[in-house]
């Protein structure tokens, strides 16, 4: 079985800056690792891959660097990666990114499965996923939690919508998008690291992939949606009352709140 | 001024059973603000059977219902036959702004709607306003919430989809009138996808309680989690709880706040040995009321807390519980 792995380099968000009065992302002093929900759905399509005797390729589009994001996906036990990367994909959107790769998807081959992250931390759209199987002109099942029986022929998955779960079973082709629950993702082993230090990544620019392309749907002038502006809302912070050693006043005044608000009442 | 090509604004009614979510009543709450500016009309898309109420739409506010009926076709969560229909609608109505409620199904099938339009789309929106174009600003957070973007779409339809509960539901009028426009489906099967069952889940909803009662990691057992049950019952409520007790299997995933888990807005929010991750802030920082219980004084969750309880939660839970009862106060 071929499955692809969307993966996305994001920045480590416990170190991301946000300038309140530019009104800017600073990233410079952060370092860059795999979208956490990526580490999720790389996981889903290694044990699938390990059952069905199968290929896992690792899909990113960014700059150079995310190159990297490959190599690590490779250390944690995929078997390729690809590396989507042009000025000219620069600034996509959702739409024009999900052109890219599906047109990615297609030129490398015959495949079965697609697997992306419920959402990015960063751009945080949760799109990806949908368009991507849009443009394939596949179906897709959204916020997977459980993967319960696989075969060659189709998947079968817990999706969580309508504010509870189902059971749905998906024939290949087929894209799916996976949250935190479906599992616990696996450390790199050491292994796959020395094959990760020296596999080659196959990198595909705008030229590469022309003849599934079309130029104006790409990059900036590809993307309808443009982002006008950034605020840093003010963290917001209430002035408590704080209570130490004092749980008497505390259950007091706690019992009076939630009388004000209605939920409490004497009987 | 040239005819617009474009023109008004379609929402999307979710429904599931045949009942209405209450996002799409706050969908055509704003939507009548949008179009009340831009001077253009407002209308609902709903598909599902004949049964629904779609009157109810005309009453809070819609000028058109689009009824795409059929007796089963809609009665699952399947996105490619609402996705299809939907475009089919679209493609002949050409609306300038359409807008789904952010929930778990309209996240997932609107992306396939505005692929399979080829148009832009902003996801998450919690707020909405016309430029001076008559064009919408949609702002919404990301970067895990740290920021707001003001997002502009140049294709029509400008589509985004709205957080519930951000904004106020159109009031009803029940003398209301408008039109009713019944649709024949273009499509009403998947053989792709097979939706095999609906698993039951403890049918409970978080996002509509008006009390939480939340507990993190300093549960150790579901005994434990007893006196956060009976102060959740006391106080009406329902009991929530941070990812990483969810991890630990002695509550299931239902019941997790945060990011990655349900938004909650409740008049009151109790968080019961829970540090206050950013992504466990993500999902409750706009609680009326928020009350934090925590041995650690340097918490930050005491940052965003109205009252903030420095101690034991194994002591003052109980000592809460005992005061109501004894105070003889009732829901
Ligand atoms: C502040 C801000 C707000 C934005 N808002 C919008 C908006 O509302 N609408 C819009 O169209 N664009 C928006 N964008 C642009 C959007 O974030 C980028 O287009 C980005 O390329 C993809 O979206 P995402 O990060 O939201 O991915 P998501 O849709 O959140 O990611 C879901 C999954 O898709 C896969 N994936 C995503 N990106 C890649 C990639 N580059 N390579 C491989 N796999 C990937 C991963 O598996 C990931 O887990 C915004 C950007 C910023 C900075
Ligand atoms: C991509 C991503 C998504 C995430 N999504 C979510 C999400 O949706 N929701 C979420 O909650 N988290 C989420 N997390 C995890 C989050 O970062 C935290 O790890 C988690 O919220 C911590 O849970 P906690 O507060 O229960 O545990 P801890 O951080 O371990 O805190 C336990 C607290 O209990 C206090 N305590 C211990 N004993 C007592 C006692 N006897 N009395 C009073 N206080 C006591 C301690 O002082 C401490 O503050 C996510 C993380 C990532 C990376």
């Amino acid at each position: 079985m071929n499955i692809v792995v969307l993966v996305k380099q994001v920045p480590d968000m416990e170190k991301v800056k946000f300038d309140r009065e530019a009104g800017r992302i600073d990233r410079s002093s952060a370092g860059t690792e795999i979208n956490p929900f990526d580490l999720n759905a790389l996981e889903a399509a290694l044990q699938i891959s390990e059952n069905t005797n199968g290929k896992v390729t690792v899909l990113t589009m960014g700059p150079a660097q995310a190159e990297e994001a490959l190599r690590e996906a490779i250390a944690r036990g995929a078997d390729e990666g690809i590396l989507l990367t042009d000025v000219k994909f620069g600034g996509s959107d959702v739409k024009a990114t999900s052109t890219i790769l599906s047109s990615a998807i297609k030129k490398a081959g015959q495949f079965d499965l697609v697997i992306a992250g419920i959402q990015s931390v960063d751009g945080d759209t949760g799109q990806v996923g949908a368009e991507v199987a849009g443009y394939l002109g596949i179906p897709h099942i959204s916020n997977v939690e459980a993967i319960k029986n696989y075969t060659e022929e189709y998947i079968e998955v817990v999706s969580s919508v309508w504010e509870s779960q189902y059971l749905k079973r998906g024939k290949y082709p087929l894209l799916i998008t996976v949250t935190k629950d479906v599992n616990v993702p696996r450390l790199p082993s050491f292994k796959n690291k020395m094959k990760a230090r020296k596999v080659e990544i196959t990198k595909w620019s705008y030229e590469d992939l022309k003849e599934v392309l079309d130029p104006s749907k790409i990059g900036i002038k590809g993307s309808p949606t443009k982002v006008k502006k950034i605020e840093v809302p003010q963290q917001s912070m209430r002035e408590g009352k704080l209570y130490k050693e004092n749980d008497e006043k505390a259950v007091e005044d706690i019992l009076n709140a939630l009388k004000s608000c209605k939920v409490l009442k004497e009987a | 001024m040239t005819e617009k090509i474009y023109n008004g604004i379609l929402i999307f009614a979710e429904q599931k059973n045949n009942a209405i979510h209450r996002v799409s009543y706050e969908l055509l709450g704003k939507g009548k603000e949008l179009s009340d500016k831009i001077d253009c009309s407002l209308n609902a898309v709903i598909l599902g059977p004949e049964e629904i109420n779609v009157q109810e739409l005309i009453c809070r506010g819609a000028d058109k219902v689009y009824h795409i009926a059929d007796s089963t076709a809609f009665n699952k969560p399947d996105e490619l036959i609402y996705a299809e229909n939907i475009v089919s609608l679209i493609k002949s109505i050409k609306p300038e702004i359409c807008l789904f409620g952010a929930t778990t199904f309209g996240r997932s099938l609107a992306p396939r709607v505005a692929a399979s339009l080829e148009t832009g789309l902003t996801a998450d929106c919690t707020d909405l306003k016309t430029d001076s174009d008559m064009k919408l600003i949609q702002i919404r957070p990301a970067f895990s919430e740290n920021i707001l973007a003001h997002i502009k779409s140049d294709i029509y339809p400008q589509m985004a989809t709205v957080r519930y509960k951000e904004f106020e539901e159109a009031k009803r009028d029940a003398d209301r009138t408008g039109e009713l426009i019944k649709i024949e489906p273009v499509k009403t099967n998947n053989d792709l996808i097979e939706i095999l069952e609906e698993i039951s889940n403890d049918g409970i909803n978080i996002q509509d309680a008006k009390v939480v009662v939340a507990a993190g990691v300093s549960v150790k057992s579901a005994e434990d989690l007893s006196m956060i049950n009976e102060l959740a019952y006391l106080l009406g409520g329902e009991v929530g709880a941070s990812r990483a007790l969810v991890e630990t299997g002695i509550i299931s995933k239902d019941h997790q706040v945060g990011y990655s888990g349900n938004r909650v807005k409740p008049a009151v929010y109790i968080a019961c040995g829970i540090s206050g991750a950013p992504q466990h802030l993500a999902g409750m920082k706009e609680a009326g009321v928020i009350i934090a219980i925590n041995n650690d004084p340097s918490a930050p969750i005491f940052d965003i807390a109205d009252y903030s309880i420095v101690g034991d939660m194994y002591k003052i839970i109980p000592e809460i519980i005992s005061a109501i009862r004894n105070n003889e106060l009732t829901i």
